[in-house]
């Protein structure tokens, strides 16, 4: 069957960036029927603390989710749950979702990505990503017996999720292919001070190395790398990318070679837009379009898109934000730091360990960086947002 | 409008206190510091935009008051 009344906007996706598409659609004004698929069988929730607060057990399952209890019923918001979407057909506008077509005026997709697998032998079950509740519950209760902990990939999940699970009392080793941790687009700026940090607080990390398999007598023992050599764990975690979740959108016209390419404003296609994880804006800053796995982006991007479904026009652009937190050091990331210039200290030390820095271009910074320096990061960013119509 | 902040679940990234900054300050650690828990009429956009922003979620923005 088709269902006619679905026409309005059908989002894809219940994370953070379809939710936040959703109830911003009704903050502005947007009173066609809004549908929300979620594949997942239980109330939308926040995916940080996954990997944080819920492995340290600072946080429960209850207290992630998105939003309260019948906020989307109360916004007339209609939540389809464990189910997703098979085929979109985006001639006749419409969308499988189980067994039935829903039609749409706006299509937002929200998919996001899941997990990558590392390349080399991990059978089944012998190895931890973490994407949802589950994988994290199930990662906890390997946590909760003694045992060392391995953890594949460099970037800002993996050094996240070693720093917290060293936090529990864990021996933890980093696995990383590159010759340095790599924290989001910082380029080489931050790398040894995290590195310093890392070691400091009883991170084995093992860089330019690379995993082949894990090691098994019955159950796992370790993880196998290229020179022969076995890294001993009882855990192994794998935090080596994503693969952006576009599978119904096969036989489309849109470009899904990594993920849904958009223009700057979210636009896939007339009627049919892409926010969060799954979605590849172009910035025209950058001059080139990619995918920007940060929280922060996706909810300025869902702001963003709901903004220009409910009043027709198109959004301004969006400046990347980024943070992290490793053992107590809290970094923060507005714009682009520009790996190719020198880091430009604005305030505070690095040898204090409280800064803020900047890659400057013609005097004008393209990105800045805050470490444990709050205040005087948001000083330096209200001036950077000053500038921003210049440098843009 | 009512605010309602979690400083124990801030996790400092200091957002709010950009978007709406009479609303919202940090402390000296980064920690949300709420200055006004009933901001009125103009200051309500920039509230809501606050607390959809917050990466920790744990600015509660309550409509009904």
């Amino acid at each position: 069957m088709t269902d006619r009344a679905g026409a309005g906007t059908l989002i894809l996706g219940a994370g953070v960036a379809g939710v936040t598409t959703a109830l911003n659609l009704r903050d502005d004004g947007y009173e066609d029927p809004v549908t929300l698929v979620g594949d997942e069988d239980r109330a939308p929730y926040s995916r940080p603390p996954l990997s944080k607060q819920l492995l340290s057990g600072r946080l429960n399952e209850d207290d992630i989710h998105l939003c309260r209890g019948d906020d989307l019923q109360l916004r007339d918001i209609r939540y389809l749950r464990g189910v997703s979407a098979s085929t979109v057909d985006l001639v006749a506008r419409r969308v499988l979702v189980g067994a039935d077509w829903l039609s749409f005026e706006h299509l937002v997709i929200a998919t996001g990505v899941s997990a990558r697998r590392p390349a080399g032998t991990y059978p089944a079950g012998s190895i931890h990503t973490v994407r949802t509740v589950e994988d994290s519950r199930s990662l906890r209760a390997q946590l909760d017996r003694p045992g060392p902990v391995a953890v594949i990939g460099a970037g800002v999940l993996g050094l996240e999720l070693a720093a917290g699970i060293r936090q529990l009392g864990h021996d933890v080793a980093v696995l990383g292919r590159s010759r340095h941790v790599r924290l989001g687009r910082t380029g080489e700026h931050l790398a040894s001070l995290v590195e310093s940090v890392l070691r400091e607080n009883g991170v084995d990390l093992r860089l330019g190395c690379e995993p082949v398999g894990v090691a098994t007598t019955g159950s796992v023992t370790g993880v196998m790398l290229a020179d022969g050599s076995v890294v001993p764990a009882t855990t192994v975690v794998a935090a080596v990318g994503s693969t952006p979740r576009v599978e119904a959108l096969v036989g489309t016209d849109l470009d899904i070679s990594d993920g849904v390419l958009c223009d700057e404003h979210g636009v896939a296609a007339p009627g049919v837009w892409a926010v969060g994880d799954v979605a590849r804006w172009y910035d025209p800053d950058a001059g080139l379009a990619r995918r920007v796995e940060h929280q922060a982006t996706a909810i300025e991007q869902a702001l963003a898109v709901a903004r220009s479904i409910a009043t027709g026009e198109p959004s301004p652009p969006i400046v990347p934000f980024h943070w992290t937190e490793l053992f107590s050091q809290r970094i923060v990331v507005h714009g682009r730091l520009n790996a190719d210039l020198p880091l430009t200290l604005l305030a505070g030390s690095l040898d204090d360990r409280r800064f803020v820095g900047a890659t400057l271009h013609d005097g004008r910074p393209t990105g800045l960086v805050g470490w444990n320096m709050p205040r005087e990061f948001r000083q330096e960013r209200a001036r950077f947002d000053d500038l921003a119509p210049a440098h843009r | 409008m009512r605010v309602n902040v979690d400083t124990a679940a801030c996790i400092g990234a200091g957002q709010c206190a950009l978007v709406a900054p009479d609303v919202f300050d940090q402390d000296d650690d980064g920690i949300v510091m709420l200055l006004n828990a009933a901001p009125s009429e103009p200051e309500h956009a920039a509230t809501r935009r606050a607390a959809a922003l917050c990466p920790a979620r744990v600015i509660v923005v309550d409509e009904s008051e």
